[in-house]
């Protein structure tokens, strides 16, 4: 159990975490999402007694981090966003190293070792020095020195930074099985890992936390409509028109694609099903239509609204928009969501 | 703390640095050894020891100028930070690994008064003890390495901030001559030599109303001093200042014979502030 309490931190002037409250539960997997340099790593780092806080408190397991480090750091462990090697040490010296500054008594540590090395999958490089393995091998001796002890809390920053594609799904299989007996906390700027991965989501922003939800609670919370995305082959003008004319639809947002496509993306007033109007509509007018479906929010749409504050904002209330630079953002989730 | 003192130890060995620190030292010693005990016939090994104590101003350095400076550059300190080992342990893990490099040459020394002996007379007693005050030295400077290393995250900039305190301390009688003897000249060093240490306080608390008490205090406490009986202050700096001149004590055994117990527990007294000072140094950047 992690309980931050009012949290601050910062450097000089500047403020890295600005009063940050929240508990965690144990067993279960939570994500802290947020932009970079929106002070991620600077909680992490406090909550395993790395750095200090200016004010607030953090308890791990009840023991206050900042009063009684030793107690506390027993209960966790961390990989951090370099990983803290040796190079100069083989992976096996390295463990072994790891182990016993860890305080794991001496009979045990060998059978641990060896388990993490397991789970991490690390037989084949073992015997091999650290400085001459590759970024994903590093990254998987970082985390194999994290799940040294076992502890109650595994603090992961960013860890599926720097692997293949294979590997990023393996390190996600082990951090879901870790889930079953211990507390894992994981940070990343990925919204899809976050997303397939975590119970629970953290989103921080400029060191605040701005949402804290499922990641199934927050779409619906952030985007109670549905989304209408249509693709015609009329004109640009006439599609808006047909739109418009239809009364029942806003902030329509129209584009012409590469293909001569014109693109439409719009909000049903009142959250009505307007598919078949929408259709006849179009029909009636004689402008074909070559697609029609309703999207979802995705997890990326509640992110950038919430850590991009004004920006986001002034993009959801402009309605018709001609300017296709602004919402490329969307289009991207068009081309995911098709995929 | 024994698992911090066996990685370190390894890692000193396993790079070159231990190995050549150890090597350049006996070489050095030996070259001399050969020219003043064993071509000139001298029969105090102690002599031979104080020509080599400048291997040490350059050689020391290049031990301690790595051990937090690299950990912190490479990010390893959050591994050794966020383990449940509290701070004090850490750090004389690390000290107490950079004593061992530097008690190997020593222990290698421990052979030459017995070469010595088995060519004519020796002076065992003065030799040993001379050894044992050169090693403690090298523990001082290790010390004030550390410190150092514990201040930056480059290397280069500990080796030569290190090179540069071992330097003027190896220097330090002949700088004393340059100090002022007069009363008024040597209130204004004390204000000085005050206003440092205040400022090192203000910097570690970020406190600037201690800051400005402490200052404050220390001033008027001179001035006061002053009025009341000026005479106290003459030759205070040379008088007091002359006493950091760590070696003396060595050279005092070397050169004389004479053992300065004094001397030792300044050894002993500067050790443990330089490992206090390296603890707060690095509490210190953890919460600033």
């Amino acid at each position: 159990m992690i309980e931050v309490k009012d949290l601050v931190k910062k450097y000089g002037d500047h403020v890295a975490v600005d009063h940050l409250s929240f508990h965690l539960k144990p067993g279960k997997i939570y994500g802290f999402l947020g932009p970079n340099g929106a002070g991620k790593s600077t909680t992490m780092n406090i909550m395993t007694g790395y750095l200090g806080a200016t004010e607030g408190q953090v308890f791990i397991d009840g023991y206050d981090i900042l009063k009684e480090p030793e107690q506390a750091k027993k209960c966790i462990g961390y990989l951090p966003e370099i990983p803290p090697l040796y190079t100069d040490m083989t992976v096996m010296e390295y463990l072994e190293f790891a182990a016993e500054l860890k305080r794991i008594p001496g009979n045990e540590r060998e059978k641990q070792i060896k388990k993490v090395i397991e789970l991490t999958k690390l037989e084949m490089v073992s015997q091999r020095l650290i400085r001459n393995l590759s970024k994903g091998y590093k990254q998987r001796v970082g985390l194999a020195q994290a799940l040294l002890g076992f502890p109650d809390i595994i603090i992961l920053d960013e860890p599926t930074v720097g692997l293949d594609p294979k590997q990023i799904i393996e390190i996600r299989e082990l951090i879901r099985s870790l889930s079953e007996k211990h507390t894992v906390i994981l940070s990343s700027h990925i919204l899809a890992e976050v997303r397939e991965v975590c119970d629970y989501i953290l989103i921080i922003s400029n060191g605040k936390l701005v949402a804290s939800d499922t990641p199934d609670n927050l779409e619906q919370v952030m985007h109670g409509t549905e989304s209408l995305e249509i693709e015609s082959t009329g004109s640009m003008e006439q599609t808006e028109h047909i739109l418009q004319e239809m009364g029942c639809a806003e902030n329509i947002q129209v584009k012409v694609q590469k293909d001569k496509t014109v693109y439409a993306r719009f909000d049903a007033k009142g959250g009505e099903d307007i598919r078949e109007k929408v259709f006849l509509a179009f029909a009636e007018n004689q402008c074909p239509l070559v697609m029609l479906k309703t999207t979802k929010a995705s997890l990326e749409d509640v992110f950038m609204e919430l850590t991009q504050g004004d920006s986001a904002e002034t993009r959801k209330c402009e309605g018709v928009q001609r300017d296709s630079v602004k919402i490329q953002g969307k289009e991207r989730d068009t081309d995911d969501s098709d995929l | 703390m024994t698992a911090i003192y066996k990685r370190e130890l390894k890692s000193y060995f396993q790079s070159v640095t231990g190995c050549v620190f150890v090597a350049f030292l006996v070489a050095f010693t030996g070259i001399y050894f050969t020219a003043y005990n064993l071509t000139y016939g001298y029969p105090y090994f102690s002599y031979t020891l104080s020509g080599s104590l400048i291997v040490f101003i350059v050689g020391i350095p290049l031990i301690t100028m790595k051990s937090f400076a690299e950990e912190r550059k490479n990010k390893t300190d959050q591994l050794l930070l966020t383990a449940p080992v509290s701070l004090t342990k850490l750090v004389l893990g690390k000290y107490m690994a950079m004593v061992t490099v530097v008690a190997i040459p020593n222990l290698i020394f421990c052979l030459f008064p017995l070469i010595i002996k088995a060519n004519g007379t020796a002076y065992l007693k003065v030799d040993y003890i001379s050894i044992g005050i050169f090693f403690l030295l090298g523990c001082v400077y290790v010390a004030i390495g550390m410190f150092m290393s514990a201040q930056t995250e480059s290397q280069i900039i500990a080796f030569i901030s290190t090179f540069g305190v071992l330097l003027v301390l190896y220097l330090w009688n002949g700088l004393m001559e340059f100090l002022p003897s007069s009363a008024e000249g040597c209130l204004m060093g004390m204000i000085a030599i005050l206003s440092a240490i205040v400022f090192y306080i203000y910097r570690m608390m970020q406190n600037w109303l201690v800051g400005a008490l402490l200052e404050a205090a220390s001033v008027i406490g001179c001035v006061i001093v002053y009025f009341v009986d000026s005479t106290r202050y003459e030759n205070l700096l040379t008088n007091l200042l002359g006493k950091l001149a760590l070696d003396d004590v060595f050279s005092s055994v070397t050169n004389n014979s004479i053992v300065d117990i004094g001397g030792i527990f300044l050894y002993l007294s500067l050790i443990a502030v330089f490992v206090f000072l390296t603890v707060q140094a690095i509490q210190k950047r953890r919460w600033s």
